[in-house]
């Protein structure tokens, strides 16, 4: 159950060796959460993850998930949840394509798609439908200031995160009532493998402080957390501008 | 038999959880409504004063008592009442105080229903004399897992287990109560201020044996040399004589009417409970008490229950809901609560009701919560920023020091320090494997911390 804070004692990630998705159970395990299920692609490295937060106390559990195989994500999530109840599940799944590389290869671009939007759609299904018959716990989804307006820069990659963050508002309002908490994330420019190699942009963050806004969202109950905060006023801003200013933009 | 399908918290409306809300009418709809909870079990509610999680139910079954509230016989001459455990203390008081009776123990609110103030083993101010409200319960009626009703009598295990165990060894469906006798329906008050902790205690530790009820308000915003300052408040039942002549009070001396504002606005703006206007209310509140009174009178709910006489107080906390901590610290372990106080004082939480009691020797309830010492209550905002990880550290203290927090405002113990503040949890658990195998009552409480 989740403690008057909000404080998960139950956490299944799924995309379990994101780097946000590890920063948030790292920082949840040193409060509350005792059980961690780490949901990904059999690896060394979703190995690795389980043993450092093995480290920190946690009964940690890895099960093999592929977001790009929806067919067996009620199987595999049905197994999770049958082993007792999750309070929260973190969606952290996603890859950001090479934009370049996908404009030309439609194929790259899809897979793009069905990860972070139909992958994403199936296993939120799945989760939330379990969540429902427990009467309690959170779903808390990885978005990106990217889905708030499609730039030139990385509109494939926006453009499913965009789809994922419709879904998930629509999936909140659907489950309001029921007990079951969603809740959007959209995180900024963040600092990690994922953009090693890219060039900041303002605002940028790190998996750390995502994790802390996670748990302060968790405390009130939020369905949208922007993270830096400040990415709500700037964002709300710029989806104002018309579309001829918004192209020679730098963003 | 209504059955809804609803979101339910407890008083401090932290963590909602959705539940199928039943209302049985009878003792057979409350038999059948349990014998028909599925999976996710069942747990009963009364009037949903618990601030934690104690009476709700994830995803299973939430069976609302309050419909079942008949009083069915009073022994006037003996004082002794037996009801429905869903009658609540306010009904109560209604029915016995013309007849020259009190409920023997009463918390800081008349909306609790009797099963629930036997499932959470509560206390008032008079435990230092009276004990909690098991000690005067003679017997109870308990609906166990296999549908059946047993008679549960004082001095037996399932008793112990009963008194205390959070509902989570069936349903009491009615209860006899032995009563305690009063002239009037006022009280005679003393009132003094304690100028710091120390003082306080002192004045407590000394003269505490003389009432039979006593209580302080503490500042929990003081700092400095004034860390803990308080208004000390005790009284008794008044005696007849102690009634202005010719006044109604002297004509009416039983007479029962309580006060009631206007409810608190189902909406209120965040942060209205901030440091700076918690700080203000104290002051105020402080200085409003007289230095020293005696022998004022009081009506009961004044003295006992003011918080009552505003319907939805807990809305004051917005959205957010709010956390009350209350442990209990044995006698000779003062410099735990010293230490305590101050770090609730340096942390500057905002509590306008922070509340310091002496307990007598406990009862035999296996998770009763009362031990010979100590008791400090306090809300606190739950959006107050660093909060969790405080309280987590203030139990560590408590836990060290022999000490237990109290379940029914719980909403946040971790669940590791349970068995080292409750020496009795092992036989609680086996008691309940036995009883109830399949684990039919269960609450989200009982999820949380694994009793």
């Amino acid at each position: 159950m989740k403690d008057a804070f909000g404080i998960p004692q139950s956490l299944l990630v799924l995309g379990g060796t994101s780097e946000i998705a590890l920063a948030t159970a790292r920082r949840l395990i040193t409060r509350r959460t005792r059980t961690v299920w780490l949901a990904g692609r059999p690896s060394p490295a979703l190995d690795r993850s389980a043993d450092e937060l093995r480290a920190l106390g946690a009964d940690v559990r890895t099960v093999a998930f592929d977001a790009l195989d929806p067919e067996s994500h009620e199987p595999v999530l049905g197994k999770v949840f049958a082993e007792g109840d999750i309070d929260m599940v973190l969606l952290a799944f996603g890859i950001l394509g090479d934009q370049a590389r996908d404009e030309r290869e439609p194929l790259n671009a899809v897979r793009v798609a069905q990860t972070n939007y139909t992958g994403a759609v199936s296993a939120a299904l799945v989760s939330a439908c379990a969540l429902q018959s427990q009467g309690h716990g959170s779903l808390v989804v990885l978005s990106s200031v990217a889905g708030e307006r499609a730039r030139r820069a990385n509109f494939i990659y926006g453009s499913s995160k965009a789809g994922l963050d419709a879904f998930t508002q629509g999936l909140g309002d659907a489950l309001h009532g029921t007990g079951v908490h969603v809740m959007v994330v959209r995180p900024g420019f963040v600092r990690s493998r994922m953009t090693a190699d890219r060039e900041e942009a303002p605002f940028a963050t790190t998996p750390e402080a995502v994790a802390t806004a996670i748990e302060v969202g968790l405390r009130r109950r939020s369905e949208t957390v922007w993270v830096p905060g400040a990415l709500r006023v700037v964002m709300s801003a710029l989806r104002h501008v018309p579309r001829a200013v918004f192209r020679r933009l730098p963003v | 038999m209504s059955a809804e399908t609803v979101s339910v918290t407890g008083w401090g409306r932290t963590a909602p959880t959705t539940s199928v809300l039943i209302r049985p009418r009878t003792y057979e709809e409350a038999a059948a409504a349990v014998r028909g909870c599925g999976a996710r079990g069942g747990i009963a509610r009364g009037l949903g004063r618990a601030y934690g999680d104690a009476a709700q139910n994830a995803g299973g079954t939430v069976l609302d008592m309050t419909a079942l509230d008949r009083v069915h016989a009073v022994d006037a001459a003996g004082g002794v009442v037996s009801c429905d455990a869903g009658v609540s203390l306010h009904r109560l008081m209604e029915v016995l105080l013309p007849l020259g009776w009190f409920v023997p123990v009463t918390p800081g609110t008349r909306y609790v229903t009797v099963g629930g103030a036997i499932g959470a083993d509560i206390h008032g101010k008079n435990h230092h004399v009276s004990g909690s409200f098991s000690r005067h319960v003679l017997s109870l009626e308990l609906l166990t897992a296999d549908g059946e009703i047993h008679t549960v009598p004082r001095g037996t295990p399932l008793f112990d287990a009963t008194t205390g165990g959070m509902g989570l060894t069936g349903v009491i469906l009615t209860a006899t109560l032995q009563l305690q006798p009063v002239q009037t329906s006022l009280m005679t008050v003393d009132t003094e201020r304690a100028r710091d902790l120390d003082d306080l205690m002192a004045r407590m530790t000394a003269t505490d044996d003389l009432y039979r009820y006593s209580v302080a308000w503490i500042d929990l915003l003081a700092r400095g040399t004034a860390t803990g300052r308080a208004v000390l408040t005790r009284g008794d039942h008044a005696p007849l004589e102690a009634l202005p002549k010719g006044k109604r009070a002297r004509r009416q001396p039983l007479a029962f009417r309580p006060a009631r504002l206007p409810a608190v606005p189902a909406v209120l703006p965040e942060g209205l409970l901030s440091r700076r206007t918690v700080g203000w209310f104290n002051e105020f509140w402080y200085r409003r008490a007289p230095r020293a009174r005696t022998g004022e009178l009081q009506t009961l709910s004044a003295f006992f229950h003011p918080l009552d006489g505003v319907p939805h107080w807990n809305r004051i906390y917005g959205r957010g809901g709010f956390v009350q901590y209350q442990f209990t610290v044995g006698h000779g372990r003062e410099d735990t609560l010293r230490t305590i106080v101050r770090r609730l004082s340096e942390h500057r939480c905002p509590s306008f009701l922070a509340v310091l009691k002496r307990f007598g020797d406990g009862d035999p309830g296996w998770l009763s919560f009362p031990q010979p010492g100590w008791t400090l209550a306090l809300d606190i905002p739950a959006s107050l920023p660093g909060l969790g990880a405080l309280l987590d550290s203030l139990d560590e203290d408590v836990a060290t020091a022999g000490g237990r927090v109290y379940l029914a405002k719980d909403s946040r113990l971790r669940p590791e320090l349970l068995a080292a503040m409750y020496p009795r949890l092992d036989d609680f658990r086996a008691l309940r494997a036995r009883l109830d195998p399949r684990g039919l009552f269960v609450s989200d409480l009982a999820r949380r911390l694994d009793l």
